[in-house]
């Protein structure tokens, strides 16, 4: 049996920059994960990450993450997903510094 | 030190031209990103967590201050300011721009650096001792072999393409400072009977999922028979070696599943073919290269100076207890800069720290630097009236912590900060061990410790081999950390055991706490180091002291 669809993020790497980023409520690709467009429909999930996958000239790595609801923004709820969201935790660089 | 040639030259600039090319190709959509993977893979640029990383070669881990010069400019360049010392030798940048590398790679490529095979299932950097060259212990630098090696794998068409990476790691020295036996070939440079000079080959170690001490394959190789005997084990592996599971593939495996006997009988068969291949240029070239790494011209002067700031100055006193050690030359010292300050990333240096220690090595080093698999920075020749002058200049830029082999010379991956096959962090574990043992200033009272921590089961921070050793692993969506003990990197290699459930983030510091507790108490003497109690006595009262729960339970 297929598991039950969680919902998600879509959420990729920029292909110059190597910058984690998110599909956005504007659907444009956002460096927030506040701003990340929250999917609980399954077909809209995977519809998004097939268009993120043709977009090889801006993105690399395209897929989607589990995330959840809290104060009505998504947050991560895997560790991995939290520390992409703000970059490394011995120096201040990367979104913690940049967004 | 070995200089590029004319062809060195112009194969790496050769490759700088094709990168660029490429990333223009990737950028403008002509190549996708499944097509460009392998050509950035084979350039050393990997896409991780939150950026790309560029992972320079830097073979046997030898610099010279123009070289070091170098990548503190690139690391200021393009990068933010730093770069990261690996286990493998290497350095690597972690924020590069995808349309930045070709002009990285180029300015590597005007000091003779490059970033070809450190990644892919490829020959990678061939590492060597540390103190090569310089150890007293030594019975010849490994240096020259693991450039021959270097300049045999380059681009080799047989071994571009293997099931796995590959590792070669040399020494010189009985005492193994480079973990040969933790490699896919480690090799032993030793005198016979005869008095000539030749190799022990080792092959099938490993650490990873599957970790294994390497195996004696031939116990003595005559100089001569190197590269023909290494290209009959990389052919027999290249037959041999699983392609069907990728986590069966490594030598170690072949090894493990065939049987140290017919794996040597294999190679040996092979050598007999490819030895008459070999018409002996490979000798005439060794030659060469042994004279590029030539003792450097050691300078004669009195050492007062150093005997006299030894008995006035405690705390360089203390530097040279754990930071020195015996050069061939008794008037030298091969002194070891730690880039472990306490709370600091272990194997990081900042641009300005690597502009110091090229000075210091152009001023007073004979220009030598090398980079260590502890990921810590050494001034191979240095004499002893010189030592104090360099304190103080180390000591102005944060790298004068006399720490070498102590608790807080912790060994630690990326992790999950950068990499993007952790499955936990490393890096704030080291740091805050680092830390904790500085303030309850125990450290010197214990005495010589190696802790490794890796932050997945690929074991990039050789926690097998630990005294101490931890993996930090994800359990059901939570970062938990395992503890090995008794591993031993060197030439008694051996496999740490687990000690039982693994800690969270929150309770791997204090278990180590415990655990050190328990060693002081129950160790027989000051002398008596962490491996050597563990060895007398066991898991068991280091189980006891990580598991204090159970043990009251079974009471």
């Amino acid at each position: 049996m297929a598991r039950a669809f969680t919902p998600k993020v879509l959420t990729a790497n920029r292909l110059i920059e190597g910058d984690v980023v998110y599909y956005g409520q504007s659907g444009d690709w956002v460096l927030s994960h506040d701003d990340a467009l929250y999917l609980t429909d399954e077909v809209q999930a995977n519809e998004l990450l097939a268009a993120a996958h043709k977009q090889v000239d801006l993105l690399v790595g395209a897929y989607l993450a589990d995330a959840t609801l809290e104060g009505g923004k998504p947050v991560p709820t895997h560790f991995r997903e939290e520390f992409r969201t703000r970059g490394p935790s011995n120096y201040a660089h990367g979104k913690q510094a940049e967004v | 030190m070995y200089s590029y040639n004319e062809f060195d030259k112009a194969f790496v600039q050769n490759r700088v031209h094709q990168f660029r090319a490429q990333v223009e190709r990737r950028v403008d959509g002509s190549l996708t990103e499944d097509e460009f993977k392998p050509l950035r893979l084979m350039n050393g640029l990997y896409l991780q967590l939150h950026a790309y990383m560029l992972r320079v070669a830097i073979p046997y881990g030898t610099l010279n201050s123009a070289k070091m010069h170098q990548l503190a400019f690139i690391a200021d360049k393009w990068d933010k300011g730093y770069g990261h010392f690996t286990t493998r030798q290497n350095i690597q940048y972690n924020w590069p721009k995808l349309s930045d590398v070709p002009d990285m790679l180029q300015a590597l490529a005007d000091v003779d650096m490059h970033a070809i095979q450190t990644s892919g299932n490829c020959i990678r950097n061939v590492t060597a001792d540390h103190f090569a060259g310089a150890a007293a212990d030594e019975v010849e630098d490994p240096r020259p072999t693991a450039e021959l090696l270097r300049q045999w794998s380059t681009d080799h068409p047989e071994f571009a393409f293997l099931g796995r990476k590959f590792k070669f790691a040399v020494t010189g020295s009985e005492n193994d400072r480079a973990v040969i036996k933790a490699h896919d070939v480690g090799l032993r440079i030793l005198r016979n009977d005869a008095g000539e000079i030749g190799y022990q080959v080792i092959i099938g170690g490993g650490l990873g999922r599957t970790p294994m001490i390497g195996k004696v394959l031939r116990e003595f190789l005559p100089r001569a028979d190197l590269l023909p005997y290494c290209e009959a084990i990389m052919q027999v592996y290249n037959a041999l070696g699983r392609r069907d599971n990728k986590y069966k593939a490594r030598i170690k495996i072949t090894v493990h599943e065939n049987g140290i006997e017919k794996i040597r009988a294999l190679v040996e068969e092979r050598f007999i073919i490819q030895r008459a291949a070999f018409g002996g240029y490979d000798q005439v070239l060794f030659s060469d290269i042994k004279a590029a790494f030539a003792a450097p011209d050691y300078i004669n002067a009195y050492t007062d100076g150093f005997e006299a700031s030894l008995k006035t100055d405690p705390a360089f006193r203390s530097f040279v207890d754990t930071n020195l050690s015996a050069h061939k030359n008794p008037d030298y010292a091969i002194v070891s800069i730690s880039i472990k300050k306490h709370g600091d990333t272990p194997g990081d240096a900042t641009s300005q720290q690597m502009r110091v220690m090229a000075d210091l090595a152009e001023k007073y080093g004979h220009d030598e630097l090398r980079i260590s698999h502890a990921q810590n920075v050494i001034l191979p020749h240095v004499h002893k009236s010189h030592i104090p002058a360099i304190y103080a200049e180390l000591r102005k830029v944060g790298l004068a912590t006399a720490n070498i082999g102590l608790i807080s010379d912790i060994i630690a991956c990326p992790g999950m900060d950068y990499c993007a096959l952790a499955t936990a962090r490393s890096i704030p574990i080291a740091q805050q061990i680092a830390v904790r043992f500085e303030a309850l200033k125990l450290e010197h009272d214990i005495g010589p410790l190696q802790i490794k921590i890796s932050g997945c089961i690929n074991a990039c921070g050789h926690h097998h081999v630990g005294h101490i050793g931890i993996l930090g692993l994800d359990r059901a969506g939570v970062e938990s950390y395992q503890i090995t003990l008794g591993g031993d990197g060197t030439q008694t290699a051996t496999i740490g055991k687990s000690a039982g459930r693994g800690f969270s983030y929150t309770e791997i510091v204090p278990a180590i706490e415990r655990l050190i507790y328990a060693y002081l108490d129950i160790r027989q003497s000051t002398d008596e180091t962490f491996l050597e109690t563990y060895r007398r006595l066991g898991l068991e009262p280091f189980k006891a002291a990580l598991y204090p729960e159970t043990s009251i339970a079974a009471e």
